[in-house]
């Protein structure tokens, strides 16, 4: 599903990546300026690796030796900031509206706004905007605008590191939720082990650029 | 001697047309020198400013040459359209704009890189297009900064006096503009027309300043509310 090795240099060390995702949750862990927000944004084309490939369903997006580089629309991938990056300018409903796909480009899955907008329980909040609602509900209009894009990956940087414990909890039970209904694998990257190891089917542990650990966990899909 | 309206209509005129070449032109390039790096692009950046910092009189000079009877834009102008530039309303349009460029350049410039770069790759993850995500990311979060760039352009122009007057003129009803009616009624000491036109100007400008910064908060404050639960 998702294969990925690469290399990128960066101003004080090199990032290497070899990671390999079929379905579940993988969890990257590690202290700040470890590279992990660098490896999500390399796999969605926000940043170019120097060497190596990126699959997705089999596809290279990225291929530094056969010059593939796929702009980052073309991904099909999800991307939750670690800001949430909602547009200030729009309500919650455009928010999530932005990059619904155009009628009959994707057959498998018919999403509406209402859908997602139910399933992540911010309806109500439909007409504010973002800076009218709580961080945690910015947390899920961000994820529901993710999802309606109907991706292939969710890229999720430190998505609940900026809730209270409370929310968090609550957001951790409906990510798995989440993943469970949408069958389509996530990356998380988090600088908690615990929640690492709560969300994680697998667990990569990221110390300067490397790949200290990887840690498989048998769970119950 | 009667007070003429003329004068204002022309400056009106002048201003407008500027402002509307100005913007279309600022916008794209604002844009380019904002979000891509290429060679020469300090130079670039100071030819752009430099009418900022000429005296009027050199621009004037320089418009005259360019657009002048033998200049390279001033001949083609003749072959393609059969009209002068020079002792034309044309002329004072092309010399505002070309003094208001740069103020109406930097605020959008200034406005464009203000805006949060996450929510333009945010778009990108969605699957925008760069044009979608300038027209409806990047401008509309920039809207503050080209409208007081408008502001400002606007007023550079209805007060531009000397590179107007050298390649435009003074012509009485064609391309005499209120700092120039008011520079000549002056001179002939005619001071009633003078400070007519004086007060006249003063209080549009301020009108326009005045309005054109309410308009721009109050969009502000409509396109994101304040306040909430968060």
């Amino acid at each position: 599903m998702l294969k990925a090795h690469f290399k990128k240099k960066l101003p004080t060390f090199e990032l290497e990546v070899d990671i390999s995702l079929s379905d579940g949750i993988l969890a990257l862990v590690g202290p700040s300026g470890a590279g992990k927000t660098t490896i999500l944004q390399c796999l969605a084309g926000l940043q170019t690796p120097s060497w190596g490939e990126i699959k997705i369903h089999d596809k290279a997006v990225f291929a530094s030796e056969r010059s593939v580089d796929i702009p980052i629309r073309n991904r099909r991938l999800g991307y939750v900031f670690q800001d949430y990056a909602l547009f200030p300018h729009m309500t919650v409903e455009k928010n999530v509206m932005y990059g619904k796909p155009q009628k009959g480009s994707i057959p498998n899955k018919v999403l509406t706004v209402s859908n997602v907008l139910e399933m992540l329980k911010i309806e109500h909040l439909r007409n504010r905007y973002p800076n009218q609602i709580s961080g945690g509900e910015k947390q899920r209009v961000a994820l529901a605008r993710a999802l309606m894009t109907e991706p292939e990956l969710l890229l999720l940087d430190e998505p609940l590191s900026a809730l209270d414990q409370d929310t968090r909890s609550a957001l951790q039970q409906e990510l798995l939720k989440l993943q469970a209904q949408w069958q389509i694998p996530f990356i998380l990257v988090t600088h908690d082990i615990k929640e690492a190891e709560m969300l994680g089917n697998q667990i990569i542990r990221l110390e300067h650029g490397k790949q200290q650990e990887i840690r498989k966990l048998n769970k119950a899909q | 001697m009667e007070f003429s309206f003329i004068p204002i209509i022309l400056s009106l005129k002048v201003a407008f047309a500027a402002v509307i070449i100005v913007t279309c032109f600022s916008i794209p390039i604002a844009a380019l020198m904002a979000k891509r790096e290429f060679m020469g692009k300090d130079v670039v950046e100071s030819i752009i400013t430099l009418p900022l910092v000429l005296p009027p009189s050199v621009i004037g000079f320089m418009l005259l040459y360019v657009f002048g009877k033998n200049g390279p834009l001033g001949k083609l102008f003749e072959q393609w359209f059969q009209t002068r530039i020079v002792f034309t309303l044309a002329g004072a349009v092309i010399a505002a704009a070309v003094v208001a460029f740069p103020l109406m350049y930097q605020a959008v410039k200034v406005a464009i890189e203000g805006v949060d770069q996450n929510l333009e790759k945010a778009a990108r993850t969605l699957g925008a297009r760069e044009l979608k995500v300038f027209f409806t990311i990047t401008l509309p979060l920039a809207i503050n900064g080209i409208v007081a760039g408008l502001v400002l352009a606007f007023a550079r122009s209805l007060g531009e006096f000397g590179a107007t007057l050298m390649i435009a003129g003074n012509i009485p009803g064609k391309t005499q503009t209120m700092p120039i009616a008011i520079y000549f009624a002056n001179e002939a000491g005619d001071t009633t027309q003078a400070s007519i036109l004086v007060v006249i100007m003063t209080v549009f400008s301020f009108l326009v300043i005045y309005g054109l910064n309410r308009w721009g908060k109050r969009s502000q404050r409509d396109r994101i509310p304040k306040g909430g639960t968060s």
